[in-house]
């Protein structure tokens, strides 16, 4: 059986061929899935800012859509991964609260989302598919097996992307 | 952090500071929720904690249980956030003592019901806003409460994105409410932006 490897918020992994990466509860965070499909590599992040330019205080690098997709690939070469088969696939980015005021935290989910895509177009990273926006939380696995997204949610059931 | 100063660093001292705003505002939401219930409400000493916001949903049971976030902006001398988090059966309670019906009724996420639990959000966080603004003299207002229930680690990924442009802890305040018969356990989480730690606690004659 593939193993089963926890992602946390945060959070970065990546993991060879059998295994199944998988991260809870995204919010308006952004997971980010990565598949090489020749060796079967792949990559899992769960980002909750989109840069890290605009933090204060950058210990941790997984927790930025910017460098958390660089190290994630640079991660999945480190295990064999041709960088020209890695594909990607987006789900997260909801906007978990409306409020009248509309202040720019209710907005941080879609400028999540906008930021992993134009940092995978910069890297050259087609972006497959995606399950992104709404108002619910999302909990995925990424399997090695064919790249496979498992996207569950309380609501609006379970999908595969 | 520069000459930030964040809960990371807080001593024994500090905590004891805050756990005793926690105190009187556990009393001031007690005696808010006894007169919205028409119940005598005991509260326990609530548990204060700064905690890594990585453990959070671990501590509500798990970033996929299902919870009910009730979140406020806060604004004026400082500024930032209030969250509210109340498990499904807590909020089940709530809910039937406030409309009169049989504890055991099920829970049903209508209008009504999601008007009762902001309201309930909006007491309670109140009556801590008031506690810590009566002890600091800062002016605090909360905006009107926005409401959420889903996955404890979605609902909590909105404040934690907003805490984690400057650290990764929270101040987190544990109440249990109890009529002697049923209890309801209320998680708060304080928090505030990085400049608004500062002045709270320079209110507070901490730093």
């Amino acid at each position: 059986m593939a193993e089963l490897i926890k992602v946390g918020m945060a959070d970065l992994k990546v993991a060879r061929h059998p295994s199944v990466l998988t991260t809870l509860g995204l919010g308006s965070c952004v997971g980010i899935a990565l598949y090489e499909n020749k060796i079967r590599v792949i990559g899992l992040a769960h980002i909750m800012l989109p840069s890290s330019t605009i933090s204060l205080n950058v210990v941790n690098r997984a927790k930025f859509a910017d460098t958390a997709i660089v190290d994630l690939i640079d991660k999945m070469i480190d295990l064999g991964a041709d960088k020209n088969n890695i594909v990607a696939k987006l789900a997260g980015g909801a906007q978990m609260f409306s409020f009248s005021s509309g202040h720019e935290i209710m907005r941080i989910g879609q400028r999540n989302i906008e930021a992993a895509r134009s940092i995978l177009k910069e890297l050259q990273i087609p972006i497959i598919s995606e399950d992104v926006g709404g108002n619910y939380g999302r909990t995925i696995e990424l399997s090695s097996k064919d790249g496979m997204l498992k996207v569950k949610s309380i609501g609006a059931g379970i999908k595969f992307i | 952090m520069g000459n930030g100063f964040d809960f990371g660093t807080l001593s024994s001292f500090h905590l004891d500071v805050l756990r005793e705003i926690g105190n009187i505002g556990a009393g001031n939401a007690a005696t808010a929720l006894a007169k919205l219930l028409h119940k005598k409400i005991d509260m326990n000493v609530p548990q204060i904690r700064v905690m890594d916001f990585s453990e959070v949903s671990d501590m509500l049971g798990g970033a996929e249980i299902q919870v009910v976030g009730i979140l406020l902006e806060v604004n004026g001398d400082i500024t930032g956030n209030m969250m509210f988090i109340l498990d499904i059966q807590s909020s089940q309670l709530l809910v039937n003592f406030l409309m009169g019906r049989p504890s055991q009724t099920d829970l049903e996420f209508d209008e009504i019901t999601l008007s009762a639990l902001k309201e309930i959000g909006n007491i309670l966080a109140g009556s801590y806003l008031t506690a810590l603004s009566n002890l600091t003299n800062l002016k605090i207002m909360p905006s009107v409460p926005g409401l959420a229930i889903d996955m404890a680690g979605a609902i909590l990924s909105v404040p934690a994105i907003e805490f984690g442009k400057t650290s990764d802890v929270v101040l987190y305040i544990e109440n249990e409410f109890t009529d002697g018969v049923n209890s309801v356990i209320g998680n708060l989480f304080l928090i505030p932006d990085h400049e608004s730690c500062n002045r709270l606690l320079q209110a507070l004659g901490v730093v």
